[in-house]
């Protein structure tokens, strides 16, 4: 069937801001569909929050709203645009459940806008799980003895007669929010609780726990002529009971028969048919490991994690498919884009072995629960692919970025083997590792590994290889035995390591193809992973190529934005005659979508496995500015393989990132920075704090979101955090800043330099005082706060800067505005995290500009000017989230230490709307009225009295702890008094139990705190979804913004390719 | 030990091979399945032929005596990137090296696999051998290129006639051998039908007098038109007014008995993911193939029959159906697994034809 032709005009919805369980994948999604569908000549209307996304672009949608991800605005929406249909299932859970909800209002049909793809009583059926249930049971595809309960009551009944443990899954969650295996009737009380408080219809499933069952998954495609087809088969080498999103997964499916195979292959295809999906569909089952027998988990009725994954790991565009079937194509009417002489409606064959790993924030939360359960706690993903399992995982555990180069951690090292056992067994982060470490001391066989654990003994004897190989190489190192380890996946420097001598032998890598045919067709437009083979399908080319370097793994600290500055770099070079080459190994992002630039090497990005990308290549020229640190790091390693670096030169960024090189720098140049010196030691440290006088800022050099940065009252909190720094990081390799901190408004700037000029496109002011990481602080732009004497100063400043470190290209400068004098506290010769949206509010197209100036273009000669570049009239506002939810034992107290994984912007006329929009779309539900709960630390007790008054003059009943209620009420503000938690009944324990709050302020008293009232309180609040504020500026400005607008239902949706 | 799989056009692979050193000929071919290695070894299609599998790990679950298309092996080599030495499965009794070495499959391992296909995707199927890594190459060209196996169906298939019941039968199905793979006899009785096998050699008279409701002309390996004195009996069915259903080689030989003509492949179709149009229908379904000879699509006069069924990629004739008869043939290999599919509505055919003559 053709296009259908009453598709003129499509609203598109993203999925918000990057949270775990919902990430960077649906921008991939979305962007691939947005393409996929302006191809076919339709006008394209986009809806989501997140501004550090691709698929926000004005080039990538002909209409751009970034707000609220809400019924209310999306209906907004579309009695502005008018669009005839709208295409909700690349937008995630968020998306779709919006479609839902709308649909279900009737408002779809009220407006005549056709739902495209998988039609309302479909995805209700895939989606609820009593539907679902039903209609696996009509079709005779077995299920897990469960039940939907909607009380907590009936959930322990329920229990009590399946037995336990049993699993609780929430409906309409994203990456099983409120999950969890509950082994006795307190668990289930607990997690059958949270879990019915979020689900958006208050239900939850307690099912039969079949942990230990193999997990396989089915990525699945079908078109409204009924044509279906499985696009890969995923296994997931933890068993049953660890969530997807956290396990290591395999594809292809390496364990089964073809029986088992076809088994399951058929009742993904009969699923997606009695399901009547149309577009992309992923199958999840369980199979016990001793019998045919197996149940459907799950299946989720659009593009997911795993659909992305499949998608890399296949060649095979699963959105970009998706969205043509949903405007009406057959699967055998799309053209197969990689191979561009066949078409979508086959099955991709693989002929190598793909791995994903999760990458976990727990070098940050260190204090978290790190056990795996059903519940996704990983923030981003890698994939590898080798034509070996052990080369893949041994790829894989480079491309994490967690220090090490093999199958070893420095952490694992110093456990004693009864900690390492422990970990193995009790489904720890790291337990892969564990395993390595275990069958390295020999203190486990993995036999027993495999009866504890449930993992196929089949991928424990492969990773005994990688060990036994490590045992070859240090007894009987020979010439043999070094090929053997460069087949398995060996680095060089691993092998010496092991070896204990160095060797003449060397052998360089060579690449494959990703066909999605197993070379049964000639590819057009491929991608590469090297192996150990002879033949290197990777032919060079004579065009002028460059080398982009991606930035890794998702992780907090190192969003989508750097794949947004990856991504335009690659077409700003494409526009510009070169041939483009990327490095990266994260397959959520669209820098690895398979027709982002000429050549995409998926690799992991350390400098030998760059050394054998450049040999093949050659590349003219490398860029890292755009990869975040992942590519900042490798630098000095490119620019020593012989590769030109472009745009900043490494020994200029050195300057910027080494403490005494940069003094001198700001000496010279007459700039002030907080006090602050360069140490190696603990004592150094508390030495250079007391010369300093508290608080202190504790931080290690050359890291990103300010990872192990904290703010240091006295010794005891120096040694704390020098312990936690040093098990991470080599201290002599990085050393350790110790600044003065102030406590000052904090200014952001961007700015594109050629050398001679600059190019500010705007400056940012941050809501919070310093002391708040920048990416987790309100930024808003245009700043609104700082005089003309100062704006001017910053403009002098950014421009002395940028060319005294002779930056070429982007830059980003954090100042903080202390007692009216500007200080600079941190320059990144490089692209930051606001770059993305900066560049959408002031149409300054920074990275491609950037790009330009980089290849030779001066500034001047680009058309956007130099110095600042004009103001928006348009205020925008950029809102941190968070996804404290999923992450049990985190502190949610914001410092200097980056916690939020994602963002939202809210763009208006006025400051106050933008701030409202960008609450609304962070998803911080303020009420009209209420009751408030103030508890804060005595020298915020005088600053708090306004704020309250405020929330009181909203309608709100204040309740203070003691001391804070004292002051209030001292000040004429009317304050409950609420015990403390370790008073006698009712405190504020039971209170908050009973959801009686609904706004909290609570600043803690000093850095880190162990488990006090404070902590338990602010942990409350994120378990019963209350909004909490931790810093009084943001209760403060949130306080205004609600007095001013909560009666402005009827906010203006602005498109931001119009401004 | 090291050794090496020659082609005919002198392209070397280094490999190794385990126990003792041997030397096998064949027709070098690679297969596009990820898994299902033992059915592709016991497939008699596969008669002749030296098989390389382009996923690169083999023997992951073992074998077991179950998965089987046939009661021995059929390929005359195996070809294969790496052998799993630790397979795990429930129902695993052997490695797949134990497997091999018992029955005396040669298996060379350590073979760029990928390099391989690329090789047989531009230049064609060609013949190769798997010989000592010590052996004279020159020498063994000549013979490489001489090797010619002749009509390998009539090695294959049954020596004497063998029934098989179904439950509950509603048809009676004569299956003519050429190479039959025990999938298919299973899948025609899980339709209902009550099976019959016949030999190769087995006369059109001898079977359309068995008192069959239909007959099935079965897959098998080699060139059809090798059998001329097939393809005259064949043609005796097929014009018979029974209902017919042939799959793969059957499918070929029909072709040929009705006057179309058939072309070697450059590489044919091996592995599981062919997608199969059925024209009328417009519906496309993914299929399993095998096979290196297809029937040309200009030979098939409108006055016999029409393409059923085409290749999405290649466009290559997957199904004939015939005019004046109730012959339907296919060149996959079809499944069970969806309402409507060809065994069932070849079982249709078979009774509504009964009903008719009753």
């Amino acid at each position: 069937m053709p296009k259908y032709s009453f598709v003129k005009k499509v609203l598109v919805i993203g999925s918000g801001p990057i949270v775990i369980g919902q990430a960077a994948e649906f921008d991939y999604a979305g962007t691939q569909a947005c393409r996929a569908l302006k191809e076919e000549g339709l006008e394209v209307v986009l809806i989501n929050s997140n501004p550090a996304t691709i698929m926000t672009d004005s080039n990538i949608a002909d209409h751009v709203y970034i707000e609220p991800l809400t019924t209310d605005t999306v209906k907004r929406i579309i009695l502005k645009e008018k669009p005839d249909s709208v295409l909700p299932a690349l937008g995630g859970q968020t998306g779709l459940n919006l479609a839902m909800e709308l649909a279900e209002e009737g408002f779809f049909e009220e407006h005549n806008v056709k739902l495209l793809g998988t039609n309302v009583d479909s995805i209700k059926k895939a989606e609820d799980r009593q539907a679902f249930k039903d209609t696996m049971e009509s079709i005779g595809q077995p299920c897990i003895a469960s039940k939907v309960v909607e009380t907590i009551e009936d959930a322990l009944d329920f229990a009590d007669e399946i037995g336990y443990p049993v699993i609780v899954r929430p409906a309409y969650t994203l990456g099983g929010t409120g999950g969890g295996i509950a082994y006795d009737k307190d668990e289930l009380f607990e997690i059958g609780r949270n879990g019915l408080r979020l689900s958006r219809v208050t239900q939850i499933l307690i099912e039969k726990c079949i942990s230990g069952w193999k997990e396989i998954e089915f990525e699945v495609m079908r078109d409204s002529k009924d044509n279906a087809i499985t696009i890969c088969s995923m296994e997931n080498i933890d068993p049953v009971g660890v969530h997807t999103g956290d396990s290591v997964v395999v594809a292809p499916a390496l364990t089964l028969t073809n029986k088992e195979y076809q088994m399951l292959r058929n009742a993904a295809l009969k699923i997606i048919s009695a399901l009547k999906i149309e577009g992309g569909c992923n199958c999840q089952f369980a199979l016990n490991p001793n019998s045919f027998e197996y149940a459907v988990i799950e299946v989720n009725p659009r593009v997911s994690r795993s659909s992305a994954l499949a998608s890399k790991a296949t060649g095979y565009p699963i959105a970009k498919v998706t969205s043509k079937i949903a405007i009406g194509y057959g699967l055998d009417e799309i053209v197969n884009a990689v191979t561009k002489s066949t078409y979508a409606c086959f099955e991709p064959t693989i002929d190598y072995v793909v791995i994903k790993f999760p990458r976990f924030p727990f070098d940050k939360f260190v204090k978290a629960s790190k056990k795996l359960g059903t519940q996704m706690k990983a923030t981003g993903e890698i994939m590898s692919i080798s034509n070996n399992f052990e080369a893949a995982v041994l790829k894989a555990v480079r491309s994490l970025e967690i220090g090490t180069e093999h199958a070893w951690l420095k952490s694992q090292k110093d456990l004693s083997d009864a900690e390492i056992i422990d970990k193995i067994f009790t489904q720890d982060y790291e337990r892969m590792f564990s395993i390595f470490e275990g069958l390295r001391r020999n203190i486990i066989t993995i036999e027993e590994i495999a009866e504890k654990t449930m993992i196929d003994i089949f991928f424990l004897k492969k990773f005994k290889n990688i060990i036994d190989m490590e045992v070859e190489i240090a007894n009987n190192f020979c010439e043999e035995v070094y090929l053997k380890a460069k087949k398995m996946g060996f680095l060089d420097s691993v092998i010496e390591k092991l070896a204990g001598q160095s060797f003449t032998y060397h052998k360089d890598a060579v690449y494959k193809i990703v066909d999605t045919c197993a070379a049964e067709f000639k590819a057009q437009t491929p991608y590469y992973y090297s192996t150990f083979d002879e033949e290197n399908e990777s032919v060079r080319t004579d065009k002028k190529k460059i080398l982009v370097l991606g930035s890794g793994p998702i992780r907090i600290g190192q969003g989508i934005e750097f794949d947004y500055c990856s991504v335009h770099c690659v077409w700003a070079l494409r526009e510009e005659g070169y041939e483009t080459i990327i490095a990266n190994n994260n397959p959520e992002t669209v820098s690895t979508d398979f027709d982002t630039s000429d050549k995409l090497y998926f690799e992991p990005l350390t400098r030998e496995d760059m050394s054998y990308l450049i040999k093949t290549e050659k590349p003219d020229g490398a860029i890292v500015q755009f990869g975040g640190q992942t590519a900042i790091k490798l630098t000095k390693d490119i620019s020593e393989l012989g590769v030109k670096i472009l745009g900043t030169q490494p020994d200029d960024i050195d300057a910027a990132e080494d403490r005494e090189r940069f003094d001198e720098l700001l000496e010279r140049l007459q700039i002030k920075r907080p006090k602050g010196r360069t140490v190696f030691t603990t004592e150094e440290a508390i030495k250079v704090a007391n010369e300093l006088e508290y608080p202190v800022l504790v931080r290690p050099s050359y890291v990103l979101g300010g990872q192990g940065m904290e703010i240091a009252y006295s010794d005891a909190d120096v040694i704390e955090f020098m312990d936690i720094i040093s098990g991470q990081i080599e201290l002599k390799e990085h050393p350790i800043l110790i600044d003065k901190y102030m406590l000052g408004k904090e200014i952001e700037v961007d700015a594109i330099c050629d050398g001679k000029d600059i190019l500010i496109p705007g400056i940012m002011e941050h809501l919070e005082r310093a002391g708040v990481h920048s990416g987790d602080s309100i930024s808003v732009y245009p700043a609104r706060s700082i005089s003309g004497r100062i704006k001017d100063t910053i403009i002098d400043y950014t421009e002395k800067l940028a060319k005294g470190l002779n930056v070429i290209g982007l830059v980003n400068i954090q100042f903080i505005v202390y007692q009216d004098e500007v200080y600079v506290i941190e320059v990144n010769p490089r692209s930051s995290r606001t770059v993305p949206y900066i560049s959408k509010v002031t149409t300054v197209p920074m990275v491609d500009l950037a790009t330009k100036v980089i290849l030779g273009t001066p500034l001047k000669d680009l058309g956007y000017g130099t110095g600042l570049y004009k103001e928006s009239e348009y205020v925008c506002v950029k809102v941190p989230v968070f996804s404290f939810e999923k992450l049990h034992g985190v502190d949610t107290t914001l410092g200097p230490e980056m916690k939020s994984t994602g963002e939202v912007l809210g763009v208006a006329k006025t400051f106050e709307e933008a701030l409202y929009k960008g609450i609304l779309a962070a998803g911080i539900k303020i009420k009209d009225s209420g009751k408030a709960f103030i508890s804060v630390r005595d020298t915020d007790k005088q600053e708090v009295i306004e704020i309250a008054e405020m929330y009181a003059e909203l309608g709100y009943d204040i309740y203070a702890t003691g001391r804070t209620a004292n002051v209030l009420n001292q000040n004429f503000v009317a304050a409950s008094s609420v015990r403390r938690m370790n008073e006698e009944s009712p405190n504020v324990y039971d209170m908050l139990s009973r959801n009686e709050f609904d706004v909290i302020i609570n600043t803690p008293r000093k850095g880190r705190e162990p488990q006090t009232d404070g902590f338990r309180i602010r942990r409350m609040a994120v378990e019963h979804s209350i909004p909490c504020f931790t810093s009084l500026d943001t209760a403060r400005a949130v306080a205004k913004c609600m007095m001013e607008e909560r009666d402005n239902k009827e906010f203006e949706v602005i498109d931001t390719t119009k401004l | 030990m090291k050794a090496i799989l020659l082609l005919e056009d002198g392209t070397v692979f280094d490999g190794s091979t385990r126990g003792a050193s041997c030397e096998v000929f064949g027709e070098v071919v690679f297969n596009t399945s990820m898994i299902g290695y033992q059915e592709t070894l016991t497939d008699p299609t596969n008669k002749g032929q030296i098989v390389a599998m382009t996923f690169p790990m083999i023997g992951n679950y073992g074998t077991n005596s179950e998965d089987v298309e046939s009661d021995s092996f059929k390929v005359q080599g195996f070809v294969v990137r790496e052998i799993c030495d630790f397979p795990n499965n429930f129902r695993c009794e052997k490695s797949i090296d134990e497997y091999l070495c018992e029955n005396n499959i040669c298996v060379i391992e350590g073979i760029d696999t990928r390099a391989l296909t690329r090789v047989l995707r531009d230049k064609g199927t060609m013949n190769g051998a798997i010989l000592p890594a010590d052996t004279d190459i020159s020498k063994k060209l000549e013979e490489i290129k001489a090797y010619k196996i002749e009509k390998p169906a009539y090695e294959v298939t049954l020596k004497e006639k063998k029934v098989l019941s179904a439950e509950n039968a509603v048809c009676k199905v004569a299956v003519w051998d050429f190479g039959c793979k025990n999938s298919v006899v299973s899948n025609l009785v899980k339709s209902g039908c009550d099976v019959t096998l016949y030999p190769a050699e087995t006369t059109a008279e001898e079977i359309l007098n068995g008192g069959f409701d239909g007959i099935m002309l079965s897959n098998g390996p080699g060139n059809p038109k090798d059998y001329n004195e097939i393809i005259t009996e064949v043609k005796k069915v097929v014009t018979s007014g029974k209902p017919v259903f042939g799959i793969g080689l059957g499918h070929q030989l029909a072709a040929l008995s009705m006057g179309a003509d058939t072309e070697k492949l450059q590489y044919g179709h091996r592995g599981a993911s062919q997608p199969v149009k059925e024209i009328k229908k417009d519906r496309t379904y993914i299929t399993v193939q095998n096979h290196g000879y297809a029937v040309k699509a200009d030979s098939v006069s409108s006055d016999v029959g029409v393409v059923s069924h085409v290749n999405i990629n290649d466009n290559t004739v997957e199904g004939i159906e015939y005019k004046n008869y109730p012959v339907t043939t296919v060149q996959f290999y079809p499944d069970t697994e969806y309402e409507d599919n060809l065994y069932s509505r070849f079982v249709k055919v078979m009774t509504e034809l009964k009903g008719e003559v009753r």
